[in-house]
């Protein structure tokens, strides 16, 4: 298959102008007579809705939560990019663009994320209007701050809870327009296939969660804003109902699945404390503005670390990147505390863990100024670790975080199924292979308030769409297949419970498929990925019936997913010969251990299509051109 | 430790439901009160019984979806947390905890522990937003807003809409929430044009839902896991009495009790 | 969407007024309105028994004087019984419906937050109403007199004798007492309930409200105490 982009020739600057101006508009009489499917109310979901329904489009929401307002973007901590230069401290479009082209490690597309950088600006007035309390300087005015290794200010902020100030906005505006008639919010329900007829997505097969009903929702054009699959290692910062069935069901109809070996290891996550662990903690990366990080220098050193003096301490991250220091991207963070952990250096009960200190930003700056900087942080690790981090160096570990790769998406973010659009961490657009902080936010709301209403309406005006209705045959197909893989998976009836299975593939990727791979590695991870999906199938026991509120069931459906889709990133990461952003092969490293990339070979993006159950999948290669970034190695030193 | 659960068994809204007690031994401090849970889930599905449902999902305090009663206390003993950040070293080994669904005629309950709140969504839908469509908006900076005031509106807006306000009110009043949202939003100069629409509106839907009044008691704001003040609901009430005294011919103003109607629902 | 705001939409037509009674923010609004008013009674109505102190003859002429105004004291004794009908309409009515909002109750529930008296404002409420109800039969009416005599005009006498009797005094002193737990989250109450608060400034009338409401129970305790005592005869 050969994949078209569709980036607009001619100069970056003017791209997104240009196929603005280029795209077909629906007639504003016409716009109501349209119907459009959202799955996911996070920050691409909500305000992707909310900016449909203003257009006057008919729009219909899912998600299978309660509400629209506890999707997981709402737990992101630190903050917003934008290139506004309010800081006056050399921000540009231009800037932010370039650092993010380098951040992902030259593995996105550059039309994208120039796209990204200028709208950028125009999110944080829409949240600003819609009533978000973003911090503010005495004087009135917003105020930023540097973040996740950004060597100017360019974040926007409200206290720690940006993702979810940032999302009750989204939510709020999309409420607006539940009350307005045009968007019908349909909480509790999970989609569980995508509707494909003459080659176009027309629709969902979803399930109520509470009553087991199954129903069929046609549309003009489905979109996809349904998050990131980081649970598939089980443990991630990640919500414990986030999962990639919608977009893995829509894979199998034909979207590709782009890059999903691109996996984001947040490095300052609470440590996992014992085999119970339901999910890790993310501390704000803010953190390490002012927290050093460091382990002992002798190994199995297991004095409190108040103990340990200043000149056996090992600040390992300053020492090997004396300009970025404590603030090298999260990638390199999570590499190096991995390495010095591996080398016995590891602190805590499990010896998986690093200091993050304070005792020096304490001694220059006062425990007052700390408290008002990072004192809900402070209070979270506290109230979970029973340790009070003002007086002991809080003890952090990496954890997968953020998931870059996702279905392949064009410039329109569209996916190769004609009105299949994918938004937000679904797809895998802006991010190459590593993902700067404060960028996630912006891209969801991105994609969802300035982009996708654009796009949609140029699918629409552009295409003719027969009348469907339930009764047609792939509509029908669809229905009964879902139906049936949840009787099969209430009557297997075996041994072990979903969530076991899910413990233990977590753990074969977390092994062979997290912050460092190798091409063995990758072949047994596949094999026992296998191994154990075949048990599944045969000795899973999910409880309970497919006719009332069932969580187990949910689950089993879930993982059921997970299981097809971490053979995919095994895959794709065993192909992927060069390390690059969150991908590090161990084969492929510099002699000071940094990330090897190979542009020569890899400068591509790896699409892979459903080939059916057994059948390898095929890999499609979109190649990256980098006419305004050079590609270089990235260097923090 | 070993402690003994007694928790709240209902398979559906018809059914009338009843305590079950459990024995979980192998309880670490470490875990969260969820990750007690699991444990105990766990083990029922290994005995081949059916799991206690219960509503989780961010697992860090954020998402509002957790919640439910612990010996009598919303959200649990420890202040400012909410049941999924409550870690088990704050109870003794051998200690017997009541878990009980959130109690209120607008939250019907669902399953064991999870009920259905969206008579939140309902109140937000009626007026909790700033009317302005994608593309309105002028320069952040345009509009300078004062430290003290942004703080003040990031206090109120900090809400997470657990419903652990309702539940710990004896009156099961959704006082606090709604309060919240127009305090977080009046407090704001973008909020401004719309504030007596917005009080009359969310006030409506409030006195529509099944809930019952606020009697300025504060078990609310106890409860709340994000700490949020009792003077929010003296703002509604400024607010809406304000806006009660100016003529208004297009907002949906009353209120007629709907008790019936929202039991329905 | 919901049944609910159908509901609100289909009456909006009715009367401003009507509206904000039936919501239960203007029901509060009324509660703290009419709770005010009856508040400054019991400022007024101390400062007048205090008389007591200063001898037959001044207590005496200020029930004369009281008399002597007769629209006027109508026209506030009107006030007050059309606010206390208010103020106990508002509380049956909202009551009812809290009372409704929870059908089942849970099996143990703890107060954290909470003072004892707002907490049981409920019984404090009915029980000073029954009290007020004796209080106005005995000295108002004269009607019940466990005292020796009742002479009408002579308040100074009326009050002394009747005082004299132990329960008199008691059921007298635990009333007040619940009215000072009644006026204690009261007087803070009504200032939330019309939108006046402030987080700065809630401690400082948490506290007003505290001593004030302390300060009216001791100023009317020292009455029948005084007299029990034998200090007044």
């Amino acid at each position: 298959m050969t994949l078209d982009a569709r980036i607009p020739a001619g100069p970056i600057e003017q791209a997104w102008d240009k196929a603005r101006f280029d795209m077909k508009l629906v007639n504003p009489a016409n716009k109501r007579k349209h119907s459009l499917i959202v799955v996911g109310s996070g920050l691409a979901g909500a305000s992707a809705s909310a900016s449909l329904g203003e257009l006057g489009y008919n729009v219909k929401c899912f998600c299978f939560q309660d509400s629209p307002r506890r999707a997981h973007s709402i737990a992101a901590q630190g903050g917003i990019n934008a290139a506004k230069n309010y800081p006056n401290d050399g921000e540009s479009v231009y800037r932010l663009f370039y650092d993010t082209v380098k951040g992902g490690d030259f593995r996105a597309r550059e039309a994208n994320i120039y796209r990204l950088a200028e709208i950028s600006n125009h999110i944080i007035d829409q949240c600003v209007a819609q009533g978000v309390p973003f911090a503010r300087e005495y004087g009135g005015t917003l105020t930023n701050r540097s973040f996740g290794g950004a060597q100017v200010s360019r974040t926007f902020y409200a206290r720690g809870q940006t993702g979810q100030q940032l999302l009750l906005g989204a939510y709020q505006a999309l409420e607006r327009q539940v009350h307005a008639g045009t968007v019908t919010m349909i909480p509790r329900t999970e989609m569980l296939d995508l509707i494909v007829i003459d080659g176009q997505a027309r629709g969902i097969v979803a399930r109520n969660l509470v009553t087991g009903k199954f129903s069929v929702h046609i549309a003009d054009a489905v979109i996809l804003a349904t998050g990131g699959y980081g649970n598939v290692y089980y443990l991630s910062t990640n919500a414990k109902g986030s999962n990639a069935t919608a977009i893995w069901r829509a894979y199998k109809r034909g979207a590709l699945f782009a890059n999903p070996c691109f996996t984001q290891i947040h490095p300052t996550c609470i440590p996992v404390s014992g085999e119970y662990q339901s999910k890790l903690t993310l501390m704000s990366e803010s953190l390490r503005n002012d927290g050093r990080i460091w382990v002992p220098k002798l190994k199995g050193d297991t004095r409190p670390p108040n103990e340990i003096p200043e000149n056996e301490r090992d600040y390992y991250l300053e020492r090997r990147y004396p300009s970025f220091g404590n603030l090298v991207p999260r990638d390199v963070a999570s590499r190096n505390a991995k390495a010095v952990c591996d080398e016995g250096r590891g602190v805590g009960k499990t010896g998986l863990g690093v200091y993050l200190d304070f005792s020096e930003a304490i001694a220059r700056l006062g425990e007052k100024t700390i408290r008002e900087r990072y004192g809900n942080l402070f209070d979270m690790y506290q109230r979970i670790t029973d340790e009070d981090p003002y007086k002991v160096p809080m003890r952090i570990y990496p954890a997968i975080h953020y998931t870059m790769g996702g279905l392949w998406v064009d410039y329109q973010l569209q996916s190769t199924i004609p009105g299949l659009f994918v938004l937000g961490e679904a797809n895998f657009s802006d991010h190459g292979a590593n993902r700067l902080g404060a960028s996630a936010l912006m891209q969801g709301l991105s994609d969802g308030y300035f982009i996708i209403p654009y796009t949609v309406g140029n699918y629409l005006a552009t295409n003719k769409f027969a009348k469907v209705d339930e009764s047609h045959a792939e509509v029908q197909s669809a229905v009964t297949a879902a139906q049936q893989k949840i009787e099969t998976l209430l009557s297997i009836k075996g041994k072990r419970t979903v969530d076991s299975f899910h413990r233990e593939l977590g753990k074969i990727l977390w092994d062979y498929c997290g912050m460092a791979r190798t091409a063995q590695g990758l072949e047994i991870a596949i094999g026992k990925i296998r191994a154990l999906r075949e048990e599944y199938w045969q000795n899973v026991t999910v409880p309970g019936s497919g006719d009332d509120l069932n969580q187990s069931l949910e689950k089993a459906g879930r993982v059921a997913d997970f299981f097809e889709l971490a053979e995919l990133l095994c895959i794709d990461a065993r192909d992927r010969n060069e390390s690059c952003g969150g991908h590090f092969r161990e084969e492929y490293q510099t002699p000071e251990g940094e990330a090897q990339r190979d542009d020569e070979h890899y400068s591509y993006v790896a699409a892979w299509g459903y080939r059916g159950p057994d059948a390898p999948p095929e890999l499609n290669k979109e190649p990256l051109e980098f006419h305004y970034v050079h590609p270089s190695q990235r260097s923090y030193k | 430790m070993k402690l003994t659960l007694k928790i709240w068994r209902q398979k559906n809204c018809k059914d009338k439901g009843a305590f079950a007690t459990y024995v979980v031994d192998n309880v670490d401090p470490e875990m969260s009160m969820l990750e007690c849970l699991d444990v105990l889930n766990e083990s029922l599905i290994e005995r081949g019984e059916l799991p206690v449902a219960f509503e989780h999902d961010c697992r860090e305090g954020i998402c509002g979806s957790c919640g439910f009663m612990i010996n009598g206390v919303a959200h649990g003993p420890e202040r400012a947390t909410t049941v999924c950040q409550l870690t088990m070293r704050h109870f003794k080994d051998g200690d017997e905890l009541v878990l009980e669904p959130w109690r209120a005629l607008a939250f019907p309950l669902i399953k064991d522990l999870v009920v259905d709140r969206s008579a939140f969504d309902h109140i937000i839908e009626a007026g909790g937003y700033i009317s302005v469509s994608t593309g309105n908006a002028q320069d952040g900076n345009t509009l300078l807003i004062g430290k003290e005031t942004a703080d003040q509106a990031m206090d109120a807006a900090a809400c997470i809409g657990c419903g652990a306000c309702v539940a710990a009110c004896p009156n099961a009043s959704a006082a606090l929430f709604t309060g919240a949202k127009i305090a977080h939003l009046g407090t704001l100069p973008q909020g401004k044009p719309e504030r007596d629409r917005r009080a009359l509106s969310m006030v409506a839907q409030m006195n529509a839902e099944a809930f019952g009044n606020c009697t300025n008691i504060g078990e609310c704001t106890g409860a709340c896991p994000k700490e949020i003040p009792l003077e929010v609901i003296a703002r509604m009430n400024r607010d809406y009495l304000l806006a009660s005294c100016k003529k208004r011919e297009d907002v949906p103003t009353t209120i007629t009790p709907g008790f019936e109607l929202s039991a329905k629902r | 969407m919901s049944a609910a705001t159908s509901a609100a939409e289909v009456s909006s037509q009715q009367n401003r007024i009507v509206t904000f009674w039936q919501s239960t923010n203007g029901k509060k609004v009324v509660m703290a309105v009419t709770g005010a008013m009856m508040f400054l009674f019991v400022i007024g109505h101390l400062l007048g028994n205090l008389q007591v102190f200063e001898g037959p003859e001044k207590i005496n002429a200020y029930g004369h004087f009281l008399h002597s105004i007769g629209e006027v004291l109508w026209i506030v004794r009107g006030t007050l019984i059309l606010a206390i009908v208010l103020h106990i309409t508002a509380t049956v009515q909202l009551g009812m419906r809290s009372w409704k909002a929870r059908p089942i109750g849970y099996s143990r529930k703890e107060a954290i937050n909470s003072s004892y008296a707002s907490r049981t404002m409920y019984w404090s409420g009915p029980i000073v109403l029954a009290f007020i109800i004796f209080h106005l039969l005995q000295f108002t009416a004269g009607y019940i007199h466990p005292e020796a005599s009742f002479v009408e005009g002579d308040v100074y006498h009326n009050l002394v004798s009747g005082f004299q009797v132990w329960w008199v005094s008691a059921w007298y002193i635990f009333a007040i007492i619940l009215l000072g737990f009644h006026l204690r989250h009261g007087i803070w109450s009504m200032f939330q309930s019309v939108g006046l608060a402030h987080p700065r400034h809630t401690k400082t009338l948490k506290g007003a409200a505290l001593l004030i409401a302390t300060l009216i129970v001791l100023g009317y305790i020292s009455i029948p105490i005084s007299i029990l005592l034998g200090l007044v005869k």
